[in-house]
């Protein structure tokens, strides 16, 4: 055998004699982690904070005031929009445990063989963006929808479930209860069957037994879950503006800036008020939470004690299933016989069936699909990049201020899409597209770029989770058999993390393909429009709806598809990795 | 191998995570060839200590000299050390093959040297049959065997294992020990072997260190460390003691060990001073007659070990263990009766204190 030592003869280079402090064996880490700062503090950080300094600012005189906010709240509209979107989240959490409550408790509680339809319950609502269900939940549970003309006709009745705020808040809330039913569950079933025992063994039983123990242990889930369901809700601007309810903060918000224009404060102070909505919210739920990891569950012990349904119990669990789940597909199925009608006004039912609207789309929306996957596209590749960059960044080394990028990039949660893309017209108008003398501000790349940030979060979340399943025993054999960082990361890190690295590019893709709110401030002309504005322009007229629907359709297939093959991935990276750490 | 064999030095390590001190002044000198062992309880420094002659962790001040070149600033991948991990670090994206192929690839070994340099490391810890397998179909012996010879193959001047057989079952634990050490020897590669198992150690070891709160107690060979412990924590640590302590008086040429609570015991040698004499349990005899070199005590406890029969007699200053061998016909010692334990003073040792 020859010796492949890489220093056998001659002993080490010169530059391995270097003091590691002169030249720090890590730089380009460092490199890397100085650009993220860059970026997150240029394309979060300061659109946001100028955002927030011009709601403070007297827009004649250029000085620090606080007349616009004693503005805001003189005007009637914005009050009641203040009011209206206040009302609306809290009403749809509401609406939103009513239906998660009992399908969390039926799956935990009970040995019950419909269990998958309502794990299936958890994400289908989900792959569709709410906007694009909301038009056709109005066909559907709208005052000439088909629910309401059959009852019409049987019983003389008519609900008004799509009137005004009440159409958002059904829209939001079958769209968002899923992150209750999420986390409630899994509080639920991480609770030890042990802790229920204990206190059976106690003498505690029945209600007062769920009221004093499994209530409280499944609280900090719950109040996760409806933090979130609050915050979504209170910024979101595709659904009030699809279902032409302008009098809350968001629609509010983008109709001064789109129509008075970006020097307009009220818009200013509106976003100000969305930001510490946010804030607030994520912050009240963390000190709920704080100190309250209550799970529970032992080795090998399994969660809440389950028992068999009696046949009466059975048939009304179907029955609560059946329901929630016809509930929950009436977007889907709502929009797919859109997407095919011929007319559907007045009636029940489309009046016939035609696949004229896709032709339709197609023709127009060529632009609006090719779009969307280079925007998406743009902005998921870079979620990754970064995110992975960020996640090893943060658990591997001991670069000096590395917690705060993981803070900042998980920030832009906090900062709702309205805002981000007034904040992006603030700061780039008057910047202008290098090499040219347009503004920075109507450059499609902006859209991208604002995607990006939206996305990171999640991506950064996923490629996380990913590097900490990568045990750093693996990364040390690599190093002492002689690989240096970059080639431990490239051949070791990065193949045993791609499960979760692909994991993450599909969910920022598919989720960013249908954001609607960073891009309907941004896109300055309709050949930049990504397929989510191209849904909204549809929908604006009664003749333009089946193609909508069918764009919908599309949006839909493609969220879907991205869950689908995101969660195929976790799995397949889960088996794979199934030994690794088990010893 | 055309290696040569290298020693490794160290000098006056001293290593802190960020206020704690969990490595103080350490000296070593491991010769060339040489199979070592760190033994300690966990928390004792002693992985610290592997990982920083690997290049793991925190950078220490002091010297590790491997062949006389000092490593100390050098990263990891520079230093031609091999380690093996107490958890294999199998990567799962590769067969055995790569695994076994990645550290020569990393030194750009011409791809027609690899084949035949992994095929020889397969067959060297004879798993030349599993070549194309991917990691999680091995069982944990398996694992152990490819994550060896992925260290070996790119020869590297030092073998490190960290707790290499803690992951195996008791029975695989005895039959990878021996294959270790046969394969040590058959590379003559110089070897350093972390463990918290005495048995693990005083069974492979030439020579070993014991360490305990980041210092290194002891280092000598299995036999010295038993026999001559040169503090308590050593005395107690491997095998069983028995510890009294007291003071050694000399009175011309007569010695004598005085126990706190006042029996006296002649000593063949000894110097003056504070200190405590550290009795095995197989040290002393049972007797009905009281002698000079007998203690006065009453059987606690009785427990049957097969070869043995291990009493807990209670003597004036404390409990003391006493092993006696067990022959078909010998009568046992019922618990309750008073005894005479007969001390075989020239195989105790006194450590001072």
């Amino acid at each position: 055998m020859s010796n492949a030592s890489p220093h056998s003869n001659g002993g080490p280079s010169l530059l391995d004699r270097l003091p590691a402090s002169i030249f720090p064996r890590v730089s380009g880490l460092h490199a890397a982690a100085l650009i993220i700062a860059i970026l997150l503090i240029g394309l979060l950080i300061i659109p946001v904070l100028q955002v927030i300094y011009v709601a403070f600012l007297d827009p004649n005189t250029g000085a620090l005031t606080l007349q616009n906010f004693v503005d805001f709240f003189r005007t009637s509209l914005f009050r009641e929009s203040f009011w209206n979107s206040f009302y609306v989240s809290a009403m749809s959490v509401v609406v939103a445990t009513v239906i998660a409550l009992p399908l969390a408790y039926i799956t935990t509680r009970f040995n019950f063989a419909g269990s998958v339809v309502i794990q299936s319950l958890g994400f289908i609502p989900l792959i569709m963006p709410p906007f694009v269900g909301a038009v056709a939940m109005q066909l559907i549970f709208g005052r000439n929808g088909t629910l309401n003309l059959l009852m019409e006709e049987k019983f003389g009745i008519n609900i008004p479930f799509m009137e005004g705020l009440n159409g958002v808040i059904l829209v939001q809330s079958i769209h968002y209860f899923p992150f209750i039913l999420i986390n409630l569950s899994t509080s639920l079933r991480n609770i030890d069957r042990s802790m229920e025992e204990a206190a059976q063994n106690l003498g505690s039983q029945g209600m007062r037994l769920f009221r004093r123990i499994v209530f409280p242990l499944a609280m900090p889930g719950y109040i996760a879950g409806a933090a979130l369901v609050f915050i979504k809700v209170f910024d979101d601007l595709g659904t009030p503006l699809l279902l032409n309810v302008n009098n809350m903060l968001a629609p509010q918000a983008f109709l001064r800036i789109s129509s008075i224009g970006i020097s307009d404060p009220m818009g200013y102070v509106i976003s100000f008020i969305l930001v510490a909505f946010s804030i607030f919210s994520l912050w009240a739920s963390f000190l709920v939470m704080r100190g309250k990891d209550y799970s529970t569950v032992q080795k090998g012990g399994g969660g809440l004690s389950k028992r068999d349904l009696r046949t009466g119990e059975k048939v009304a669990a179907y029955a609560v299933v059946g329901l929630i789940l016809l509930l929950v597909l009436s977007p889907h199925i709502g929009l797919t016989l859109l997407s095919f009608a011929t007319i559907w006004s007045f009636a029940p039912l489309p009046d016939g069936f035609t696949i004229q609207n896709y032709i339709v789309m197609w023709e127009n929306s060529k632009q609006f699909i090719a779009n969307t996957v280079i925007y998406a596209g743009i902005a998921a590749v870079l979620d990754v990049i970064i995110g992975t960059a960020i996640a090893y960044i943060v658990i591997r080394t001991g670069i000096w201020g590395r917690k705060s990028l993981d803070y900042l990039a998980t920030a832009a949660l906090a900062v709702p899409g309205v805002v981000l893309g007034i904040g992006y017209l603030r700061v780039f108008h008057s910047i202008d597209i290098p090499f040219t003398d347009k503004p920075m501000a109507s450059w499609w790349v902006i859209i991208a770029l604002a995607l990006m940030i939206r996305r990171l979060p999640y991506a950064l979340r996923a490629c996380t989770a990913a590097l900490q399943q990568v045990s750093l025993a693996l990364e040390e054999a690599a190093e002492s058999l002689g690989a240096t960082k970059s080639s431990t990361i490239r051949r070791i890190v990065i193949p045993l993390m791609s499960g979760g690295i692909l994991a993450g590019f599909v969910t920022s893709f598919a989720t960013a393909a249908v954001e609607l709110s960073a891009t309907i401030m941004l896109v300055s002309s309709e050949s930049d429009a990504p397929l989510a504005y191209g849904i909204y322009l549809f929908m604006q007229t009664p003749s333009g709806r089946g193609a909508g629907a069918a764009l919908g359709v599309v949006a839909v297939i493609i969220v879907g598809l991205g869950t689908f093959l995101s969660q195929l991935m976790i799995e397949r990276d889960k088996k794979f990795k199934s030994t690794d750490q088990s010893h | 191998m055309t290696n040569q064999l290298v020693g490794i030095e160290i000098n006056d390590l001293h290593l802190s995570f960020g206020e704690t001190e969990v490595l103080t002044g350490v000296n070593l000198d491991i010769q060339p060839g040489e199979f070592f062992a760190f033994l300690g309880p966990s928390g004792s420094g002693k992985s610290t200590l592997l990982r920083s002659i690997a290049g793991f962790g925190p950078t220490p001040r002091g010297s590790i000299r491997i062949g006389g070149r000092d490593v100390v600033n050098l990263p990891p991948w520079k230093r031609n050390v091999g380690m093996v991990f107490q958890s294999y670090a199998l990567w799962p994206h590769m067969s055995v093959r790569d695994n076994v192929g990645f550290g020569l690839k990393e030194r750009k070994v011409p791809s027609t040297e690899i084949a035949p340099r992994v095929d020889a490391a397969l067959e060297l810890v004879g798993l030349s049959h599993l070549a194309d397998r991917m990691p999680n179909q091995l069982s944990g012996g398996q694992q152990q065997r490819i994550a060896l010879a992925r260290t070996v193959v790119v020869e590297p001047e030092v073998l490190l294992l960290d707790e290499p057989l803690s992951n195996l079952d008791a029975s695989l634990r005895v039959q990878m020990r021996r294959e270790l050490l046969a394969l040590q020897r058959k590379l003559g590669l110089t070897t350093i072997f972390v463990t918290h198992d005495q048995e693990e150690a005083n069974t492979t070891a030439d020579r070993m260190a014991v360490l305990d709160k980041g210092v290194i107690q002891q280092i000598g060979t299995p036999q010295e460390l038993y026999d001559t412990p040169q503090n308590l924590f050593v005395a107690e640590f491997l095998g069983t003691a028995n510890i009294l302590g007291g003071q050694v008086e000399t009175d011309g040429s007569a010695k004598r060990f005085r126990t706190s609570a006042g029996d006296v015991l002649p000593l063949s040698e000894g110097h003056a001073g504070a200190g405590s004499i550290v009795l095995r349990p197989q040290n002393m005899q049972i007797v009905d007659q009281a002698a000079a070199d007998t203690l006065p005590g009453t059987i606690l406890h009785r427990e049957f070990m097969g070869s043995q029969v291990r009493y807990i007699v209670r003597t004036s200053g404390t409990e003391m263990i006493v092993d006696q061998f067990h022959h078909v016909g010998h009568d046992w010692r019922d618990t309750g009766s008073d005894v005479h334990l007969k001390v075989n003073t020239n195989e105790a040792v006194i450590v001072a204190s």
